[in-house]
């Protein structure tokens, strides 16, 4: 469990090309904030796709809204193209329980029919509690319970993640 | 106890609305920013989200309205919640007894919030005070007391059109001393930094003690609007008014009436407001209802985003 955090400019860079034979210029791209849409804008750049990105805050569809109310800062999701009949990938930058995803296909289905949705994640830390698996992974990486990966931006906008205590 | 503490629990979260005096800045900006994102909930096919699933709202008006009980209903039904719509007759009997009896009865059959409208001041504050702590209410309009969600709205508006608040001039103008609008947005408009708030209208329909609240208190329309930003019309209240307030609904059309001529002293990209509804000729002129510097129907779109956006936060603080 010493082993070092992993590049997130290199994983990015990794996922990128791991995507790319598998994209066609009409795939579109949905970034899960904050994190999933920092990632989403520089995938879409790098694999020159044609439809607009998309952003997507899942806070109206988390399951534990009930135990923990609604997110303090909740922001638009913005999905500029038509879902229906639409190749999708989402993109988040950490894969954990898979409840995020969960929340994410349920809005969308809210916007209309998709011919398909997959998944992209920089980092897989394992622990999944529902059915869900990503298609395309930067990088596999364990994390202890009770810790969390996050992926932060400095000024310069470069990527980089970070080990913190997990909230309560 | 004064009312403010009512709405926050010990975690200093909202609990119920009630009014927007003495609201924290921080809260009603959560729910400006949140209300944002609903509104391209009511743009999508699908128009709901799932937050309120299995929740009951029962919509206690005790007093007559259309365009806040609908925007309720449907901000109600939009966060999926089960909508009661009850419009109950203000009784000529006890009326706070009524009032109470006729929310355990509600609360029994497992109400987790209630919108109330009702004609008497303090209403539902009385009510909070008495719900079980699982059930949140929202006040729809007490008397000339509040009407929270009214003014909330009212600033989502201000802020859609003119981004900030710090630098704005705002009027409001009319009878401001029959609504609970324009108390609602006095304290909004302070809490959230607008240096200048100015009240228009004949004296006979301003409260005497009006400049206490921090605004500058005119007569006339030429001086009141002049370079204002934000013109926010209220309604002439004829069904609160009694006694000879006024000589007559031309008379007050003639000098508070919002025309093109009066409109034009005020900055040349000011908005026009008005809570509805509107009563065409008398404090506003029709060119100005549907003309170009109007926000008229968007503030009633953006009060369904609004109201989810309370309900929501309020359904999420346990």
């Amino acid at each position: 469990m010493t082993k070092p955090l992993p590049d997130a400019e290199k994983l990015l860079a990794l996922l990128a090309e791991r995507m790319r034979p598998w994209v066609s210029a009409d795939t579109a791209l949905i970034g899960i904030h904050t994190g999933g849409v920092w990632l989403a804008q520089r995938l879409h750049k790098v694999l020159a796709l044609r439809q607009p990105l998309g952003t997507i805050d899942v806070s109206f569809y988390r399951d534990d809204y009930g135990s923990r109310g609604l997110h303090p800062k909740v922001r638009p999701s913005n999905i500029p193209f038509e879902v229906s009949d639409a190749d999708i990938i989402l993109v988040d930058d950490v894969l954990f329980t898979g409840r995020t995803i969960r929340a994410a296909m349920n809005e969308l289905f809210d916007y209309g029919r998709p011919k398909s949705i997959r998944l992209a994640a920089l980092i897989d830390r394992g622990g999944r509690q529902l059915p869900i698996a990503a298609q395309f992974v930067g990088d596999e990486y364990a994390v202890a319970e009770g810790e969390q990966i996050e992926l932060t931006k400095n000024e310069k906008d470069e990527l980089s993640l970070v080990l913190n205590r997990a909230r309560a | 106890m004064t009312s403010y503490n009512l709405q926050l629990n010990a975690q200093g979260e909202l609990q119920h609305l009630l009014t927007i005096e003495g609201l924290p800045q921080e809260i009603i900006v959560r729910i400006l920013d949140t209300a944002h994102s609903f509104l391209s909930v009511g743009e999508r096919e699908i128009k709901k989200v799932p937050l309120l699933r299995g929740k009951a709202v029962f919509n206690l008006f005790f007093e007559a309205s259309t365009r806040t009980r609908t925007t309720f209903e449907i901000a109600a039904k939009r966060l999926s919640a089960d909508v009661i719509n009850l419009n109950v007759g203000t009784s000529s009997q006890s009326k706070g007894e009524t009032l109470l009896d006729t929310v355990a009865n509600l609360s029994a059959m497992h109400a987790d919030m209630f919108v109330v409208r009702h004609s008497q001041s303090g209403a539902a504050h009385l009510i909070a005070r008495h719900v079980a702590p699982y059930i949140h209410v929202i006040n729809a309009g007490d008397g000339r007391h509040a009407h929270p969600t009214q003014g909330l709205l009212d600033m989502f508006t201000i802020r859609y059109y003119k981004k900030e608040f710090t630098s704005l001039r705002v009027a409001i103008v009319g009878d401001v001393l029959h609504s609970r609008v324009a108390r609602s947005q006095i304290h909004a408009l302070a809490t959230l930094g607008v240096p200048e708030v100015r009240v228009i209208g004949p004296r006979t329909l301003l409260p005497s003690n009006v400049s206490d609240l921090g605004v500058q208190v005119h007569h006339d329309m030429e001086n009141g609007l002049k370079d204002v930003d934000v013109i926010i019309m209220l309604r002439l209240q004829n069904e609160r008014m009694n006694g000879a307030l006024l000589p007559s609904a031309q008379e007050f059309f003639k000098y508070y009436g919002l025309t093109p001529a009066k409109l034009a002293h005020a900055k040349p990209d000011a908005i026009v407001m008005h809570p509805g509804p509107m009563n065409r000729g008398i404090e506003i002129e029709s060119s100005v209802a549907d003309g170009q510097q109007s926000v008229i129907l968007p503030q009633v779109t953006f009060g369904i985003a609004v109201r989810m956006a309370v309900m929501s936060i309020l359904a999420g603080n346990p």
